[in-house]
């Protein structure tokens, strides 16, 4: 009584099972958005750690000799108004942005993933008020609660402004989680956990959120981005950090005023330094959007 | 002197391209249908039949192409033709139905519109070309045409889209007709009426058809010569008789084996099955395509291609044994597991589950919408009961119901084994809910595929049967091999298996707790005929083993005939009919089983006077006054009852000892007229 030649259906499924994944990595290792991403960001994330022993320079170092001065070989960068090399200053300003961005967005992941499995499993009167509430929020630009946040709480560390973007990005990572877990929760392997007398929050966090996590890891770039975005505009108007940290925005905000004068270096190095940040990021949520075919 | 066929396939082959190789998927294949020919195309899923109806549109996926041979349509060749030729065919002489009729329509254009489109390419002008829609419509046996032309494709039900689709397709007067599974989504009845509709349109236009499904039983109502795929390859074809009652290629022979037709039964037959899984997409085959899987097997038959041969006129088979394949042994032994293994067996047949006045009412736009209405029903210790009745009946609420995954309204009793369970899962103790488990329709969706098999099912013992993690994975183990799920699967995720293999895990995971009762919601009906076969004789066997009760869902009345000792018909939430499985099939009927019975294509070709159901089925949100059926009833007319049908709805009586009914009509009455 052979019902089915199963040796040979097992090769074939372990055959196939090395082919997939061997696909899945391919499929990444091959995308060329990707790997310029990846590239960047490694970059930088590189420079956010070993930052203070690549620097030639500290922080703060002045030196009077070379005010304003254009890119030389001792300053590959140019010197600003205080003598201070911009080179060292936007390699040491790299670790700030970079930990604030992933703090602030790891938060807003966990809280907004919470909120979203909460509302689209529970659904109901729950799942209304509060989602009203998200597009009530929503409907206010994110700096401009983030400002209001900053000044009520008259608050300028780095920390304040971590947990004020991570609030700020949970209602709408809540709505992209929300929306994944209404389709996934109606699936009957969710019933079938249910039929084994699973509590709730296995069924959401052991059940369904592996099942939702693609949606989610595209999400957690698309807001690091716009975290990136919005750290350095908050210290570009002097809210966020401290004053006078060697951090992008504020060195901007320093000394963009000189740019009339064709001092442009200072302003520039770490304009450029924010914008191939955040284009790094917008590239691997771009080839992961699609390698997820979300 | 021959005509020219409609169309013919001159050893066609056609590729797909995955992952940058060129994949064979229809390896050369030919046939020809005559002008007003009905030809079928039969095989499993994966095996080239829509390949092959979209390559005869010469409308293949973007990564699919013709690598060989040719296609003629009235001898003219359509492989080479340019795609304004083709476009011009596709406009006045090639017509296609699609399987899903929702998907064919345009949901933002009014079904009037929409049927206009294509006269008004054949050049009428806007006013003509709604005027035709009007008689294309009533050619379809679409009663209201006006009314149906103004309403959307969502307004319609299935079988009413699926007429506008064939009137869509009839309206350039085609000459040949490609019919890719046009009542696969529909249910029996109005397959049947769809199934009609062809037929006499056919007869009246004198249409070539090209006919795909994969069920046997329609291909056999419908066409004139069959042809049947294997992996891409035609192995069989004859005249439809002739291939039926002749099967002559071991593939069609076990593809009818496998098959639970009328009067076979649990206890008396064992299904044969195909052993073995179809070849991967693109698979290469130096020999016989069939030959991995095939009970004849030679050495020959892996290293030769067999020619076709000819076993009887026009009847021809690409195999090398056609004269010992019709009497080729079975795969499966016939011998059922011995009766007297079965410990429980003392007990069989007491009463284990008690369904009494069970409702549910929905509340829709703050109406209540009763889905489930005073349903009443009994299961015995080892029996199976089989659920039957059309999609909206309350055939899945019903089980969901008792399994407490909705909570049924007040009055409402589940008792199982003699105890009143709590009407919602999360007050029944972790016993009860173990005891009583279900398999779903769909394991794509019922296994969570980010976990593992052994997770699965260990996570469901532990759980249920309160075990250590690591004494679970022992027991899940077990119970996977038992399944028949080898070992080395154990540690795959769901995607990685077959249709059969998921279904084998979601069953393991249903006896996890060693349940007495477990509910099978059509188990079979995503699976291929010969693994639905290996997943009956699973279930049947684990019945006969441990006692298991077993709740039966299905659509397909030969599958629920094969397994169940009871029968309950469903009609709009009710319970019209119920008794033993015997003597529901074998009537008298309820006027609405009747009906039903008669719409299913036979697979043994006998032919049956079909018992129509008017109407389409009335919404639970407004249902009828008096008995549900009555504006339907086939059997109302002339019983002398009609104005207590109307009036008053009938309560479910003991009709004969065991045999309970809803209906006014009286028993002796009813078998006069059901002779």
């Amino acid at each position: 009584m052979t019902e089915s030649t199963t040796s040979t259906i097992a090769n074939k499924s372990d055959l196939e099972r090395k082919q997939i994944r061997r696909e899945r990595i391919s499929l990444v290792l091959k995308d060329k958005t990707f790997l310029v991403g990846a590239f960047i960001l490694s970059f930088w994330i590189i420079l956010a750690i070993f930052g203070s022993i690549i620097a030639p320079h500290g922080a703060g170092d002045q030196d009077f000799n070379f005010v304003s001065h254009s890119p030389t070989s001792k300053f590959f960068f140019g010197t600003d108004a205080n003598g201070r090399d911009v080179f060292s200053r936007v390699i040491l300003g790299t670790r700030l942005i970079v930990v604030m961005a992933f703090s602030a967005t790891i938060l807003g992941t966990v809280l907004g993933t919470s909120l979203g499995l909460a509302t689209g499993y529970f659904k109901g009167k729950f799942d209304m008020i509060v989602m009203r509430l998200v597009e009530a929020i929503s409907a206010i630009p994110v700096l401009i609660i983030a400002l209001l946040a900053i000044a009520a709480l008259e608050g300028r560390s780095p920390t304040l402004t971590v947990i004020v973007i991570g609030f700020v990005f949970t209602p709408n990572i809540g709505r992209t989680v929300r929306a994944a877990v209404l389709g996934e929760s109606e699936l009957e392997y969710v019933a079938a956990a249910r039929l084994r007398t699973e509590r709730t929050r296995h069924i959401l966090f052991r059940e369904i959120l592996p099942n939702v996590l693609p949606p989610i890891i595209v999400e957690f770039t698309v807001r690091l981005g716009y975290a990136i975005f919005a750290i350095a505009t908050l210290s570009f108007l002097g809210a966020g950090v401290e004053y006078g940290s060697p951090n992008w925005g504020s060195q901007i905000a320093e000394n963009w005023g000189n740019i009339y004068s064709n001092v442009w270096w200072p302003t520039a190095f770490p304009a450029l330094a924010i914008a191939s940040l955040a284009v790094s990021i917008n590239l691997i949520s771009d080839s992961l959007l699609e390698i997820f075919e979300l | 002197m021959s005509t020219t066929p409609t169309l013919e396939f001159r050893d066609l082959e056609v590729a797909y391209t995955v992952r940058g190789i060129d994949r064979e998927v229809v390896r050369k294949v030919s046939f020809s249908i005559a002008p007003g020919e009905a030809y079928g195309l039969v095989g499993e899923s994966g095996c080239g039949k829509s390949t092959a109806a979209f390559a005869a549109m010469r409308y293949l996926p973007r990564n699919g192409k013709i690598t060989g041979g040719s296609i003629l349509f009235e001898g003219q060749d359509i492989v080479g033709m340019s795609a304004g030729e083709i476009n011009k065919l596709r406009q006045s002489a090639i017509s296609m139905v699609y399987q899903n009729p929702a998907t064919a329509l345009n949901p933002t254009i009014r079904i009037g519109e929409q049927v206009a489109e294509v006269f008004e390419l054949q050049g009428f002008s806007k006013s003509e070309a709604l005027a035709k829609v009007e008689e294309a419509l009533v050619k379809v046996q679409i009663a209201d045409p006006t009314k149906v032309m103004r309403r959307y494709a969502h307004q319609l039900s299935g079988g009413m889209a699926q007429r506008v689709v064939i009137a869509m397709a009839l309206a350039s007067n085609p000459r040949l007709l490609v019919m890719d599974e046009p009542t696969t989504g529909l249910d029996a009845t109005v397959e049947a009426e769809v199934l009609d509709l062809v037929r006499k349109l056919r007869k009246e236009s004198g249409t070539a058809v090209l006919f795909i499904s994969h069920n046997l039983g329609v291909i056999r109502h419908m066409c004139d010569r069959v042809g049947v795929l294997y992996a891409g390859a035609l192995v069989e074809q004859g005249a439809t008789e002739d291939l039926f009652s002749n099967p002559s290629h071991p593939y069609t022979v076990g593809l009818l084996r496998c098959i639970p037709r009328g009067g076979l039964h649990k206890n008396t037959d064992r299904l044969d099955t195909i052993p073995g899984t179809p070849p991967a997409l693109g698979t290469h085959f130096s020999g016989c395509v069939f030959a991995d899987r095939c009970a004849l097997v030679e050495d020959k038959c892996r290293t030769t291609q067999p020619e076709m041969v000819s076993v009887g006129q026009s009847h021809v088979a690409r195999c090398f044994h056609t004269n010992t394949a019709g009497s080729m042994p079975r795969a499966i032994d016939t011998v059922t597991v011995s009766v007297s293994q079965n410990p429980n067996r003392a007990t069989t047949g007491t009463r284990l589950l008690d369904v009494d006045h069970l409702s549910k009412a929905f509340t829709q736009d703050g109406n209540a919408v009763h889905v489930v209405n005073d349903v009443s029903l009994q299961v015995g210790v080892g029996e199976t009961l089989g659920l039957v009745g059309e999609s909206g009946a309350g055939k899945t609420t019903i089980a969901k119901l008792i399994l407490g995954l909705y909570g049924s309204d007040s009055g409402s009793h589940v008792v199982l084994d003699g105890k009143d369970l709590a009407g919602t899962l999360n007050k029944r103790d972790v016993k009860d809910v173990g005891a009583m488990q279900i398999v779903f329709q769909n394991p794509d969706q019922a296994l969570n595929r980010r976990h593992s098999v052994t997770r699965i099912v260990g996570r469901a013992v532990q759980k249920l049967r309160g075990l250590s993690a690591d004494a679970s994975t022992d027991r899940a183990h077990e119970l996977l091999s038992g399944m028949r799920v080898e070992a080395t699967l154990h540690s795959a995720r769901p995607v990685q298996l077959s249709g059969g293999l998921k279904q084998r895990v979601a069953i393991s995971r249903a006896f996890a707790g060693a349940p007495q009762l477990v509910v099978c919601d059509e188990p079979t009906s995503a699976l291929d005929v010969s693994v639905q076969a290996t997943i009956l004789n699973l279930l049947v066997d684990l019945q006969k083993q441990d006692g298991t009760s077993f709740i039966f869902i299905s659509h397909d009345l030969g599958v629920v005939r094969y397994i169940s000792d009871k029968i309950a018909v469903l009609y709009l939430g009710r319970v019209v009919e119920f008794g033993e499985s015997n003597r529901v099939f074998q009537g008298p009927h309820h006027p609405y089983t009747e009906a039903l019975l008669s719409s299913v294509p036979n697979i043994d070709g006998s032919i049956r006077k079909r018992i129509p159901l008017t109407g389409v089925i009335p919404s639970p949100s407004n249902p009828p006054t008096g008995c549900v059926l009555h504006p339907r009833c086939p059997r109302m007319a002339g019983s002398g009852v009609e104005h207590l049908c109307s009036s008053v709805e009938p309560a479910l009586t003991e009709v004969e000892p065991g045999h309970f009914m809803r209906c006014h009509i009286p028993l002796d009455q009813l078998r006069t007229v059901q002779i």
